[in-house]
């Protein structure tokens, strides 16, 4: 097997570690500790009056433009990564710097852009 | 033989994972009273209430598990397990000593451990959406907006050390790092660790929960075990965006007799920066949630950005 699945199955292991301790404290949990529900209990808690109104409210996402943003700037600089790890390679040097100046410009002017829309104020 | 050097190496981690965020709650405790001018919990075990955690612990375990009539039940009881286990799986990768004192090499390392710490907020996101409570609705969307803020600068200013390093492995980049590195690299340390800190929704950017605005965010009607996972998570998160700082930008074991006592400086930079963060619970109040919004964008995203330029430029014109 090469080298590569050997590290990532080592990671499931990990993973499956996680599980079953969560699964082992849950458990052990379930068995130590009372169960006794009443209807208050369940109830939603809302500063102790009944709760108003749907148990989903709607709210106003008003996060929504910069979602948007973010997916634009976090897709753009996933490029980065393995774009880093050649950039200064030999033969490369120059104009790679260029091109990063020319993607950091891009990544500014939609920033400006954002801020110029008002998106980046929130009052 | 290789079955057991990775059962020993797995052990070794599910003990770090299990130990390190106790040890920091308990400094959380003792830091937070001195600087307040009290003692903290003084009884539980008798030496300076150092068992006190462990107390809480057995309190949270013993505690009713109550999932409230409305929640989204499953999603609901999940969320705590969504929000801790990524921690666990981030500690494999992060590099303790020289020579391959490591959990387990990852090829993608840095890249593999900001993908999953990213899924760790997610629990949090899970937990306000199925409390079916509009305080949890509310912390919630916080915590989503604050995730998208705050993974930007943090992915741009890791990129920034895989400029530098030419690799995206942890201890690649360790065994490339040059002390020069820590005024090469300041900015960019900076950001990652501030939106780090704010990540994990520490003070002052604890906005999403926020116990005197809105209960307590997502975690509002959690209680118990369950709530202790989420606890455990916030602590967990502290060890390990204070250990990644310190390897992507302290140098991790770099020091004096490095090959003898690199696991020493390795810890005790993560200790200092786990100082630091109890410390900026303490210092500073809390910042408004679009404070803590034009905070990423406008200042933290074009600092990152700036450190990219400078690292470009020092590496391909001075090396």
């Amino acid at each position: 097997m090469p080298d590569y699945f050997h590290g990532y199955s080592v990671v499931g292991l990990v993973a499956v570690l996680g599980a079953v301790f969560v699964a082992a404290a849950f458990t052990g949990g379930r068995l130590l500790r009372p169960v006794a529900p009443t209807r208050e209990k369940m109830l939603t808690y809302e500063c102790g009056v009944d709760p108003v109104g749907d148990d989903w409210a709607h709210t106003q996402v008003r996060y929504y433009v910069y979602a948007f943003l973010y997916v634009i700037f976090a897709i753009d600089s996933i490029f980065l990564f393995p774009w880093a790890t050649i950039f200064a390679a030999v033969g490369f040097g120059a104009a790679t710097l260029v091109e990063m100046f020319i993607f950091l410009g891009l990544l500014a002017i939609g920033l400006l852009y954002a801020y110029k829309k008002g998106v980046l104020t929130w009052t | 033989m290789e079955f057991f050097d990775v059962a020993w190496r797995l052990l070794v981690v599910m003990l770090a994972f299990l130990v390190l965020p106790l040890l920091v709650g308990q400094a959380e405790h003792k830091v937070m009273a001195h600087m307040q001018g009290r003692v903290g919990p003084m009884h539980a075990g008798g030496f300076h209430g150092w068992a006190q955690l462990v107390a809480d612990g057995v309190k949270f375990a013993q505690k009713e598990d109550i999932v409230p009539a409305a929640a989204d039940r499953r999603v609901f009881q999940l969320a705590p397990a969504v929000a801790l286990v990524p921690y666990l799986i981030v500690l494999i990768a992060i590099p303790v000593a020289p020579n391959g004192v490591v959990g387990q090499v990852v090829d993608a390392g840095i890249f593999f451990v900001l993908a999953v710490l990213g899924v760790g907020v997610l629990g949090q996101v899970m937990g306000g959406w199925a409390s079916a409570n509009k305080y949890s609705l509310l912390g919630g969307m916080r915590t989503a907006a604050q995730l998208m803020a705050y993974e930007l600068p943090l992915l741009l200013a890791a990129a920034s050390v895989v400029m530098a390093s030419g690799t995206l492995s942890l201890p690649g980049i360790l065994d490339v790092w040059q002390w020069w590195w820590l005024p090469w690299q300041l900015v960019g340390a900076f950001v990652f660790f501030v939106a780090g800190v704010a990540e994990l929704h520490r003070p002052p950017f604890d906005a999403p929960l926020a116990p005197e605005e809105i209960i307590f965010g997502p975690l509002t009607e959690y209680g118990g075990l369950r709530f202790a996972f989420f606890m455990l998570s916030e602590y967990a998160g502290i060890v390990v965006i204070s250990a990644l700082t310190s390897v992507l930008f302290l140098g991790g074991w770099h020091g004096p007799f490095a090959d003898q006592l690199g696991w020493l400086w390795m810890l005790l930079k993560t200790a200092a920066l786990c100082f630091l963060v109890i410390w900026m619970r303490v210092a500073w109040p809390r910042l408004r949630a679009d404070q803590i919004q034009r905070f990423a964008w406008t200042c933290l995203v074009p600092l990152a950005l700036a450190q990219i330029a400078l690292t470009g430029v020092v590496k391909v014109v001075f090396l």
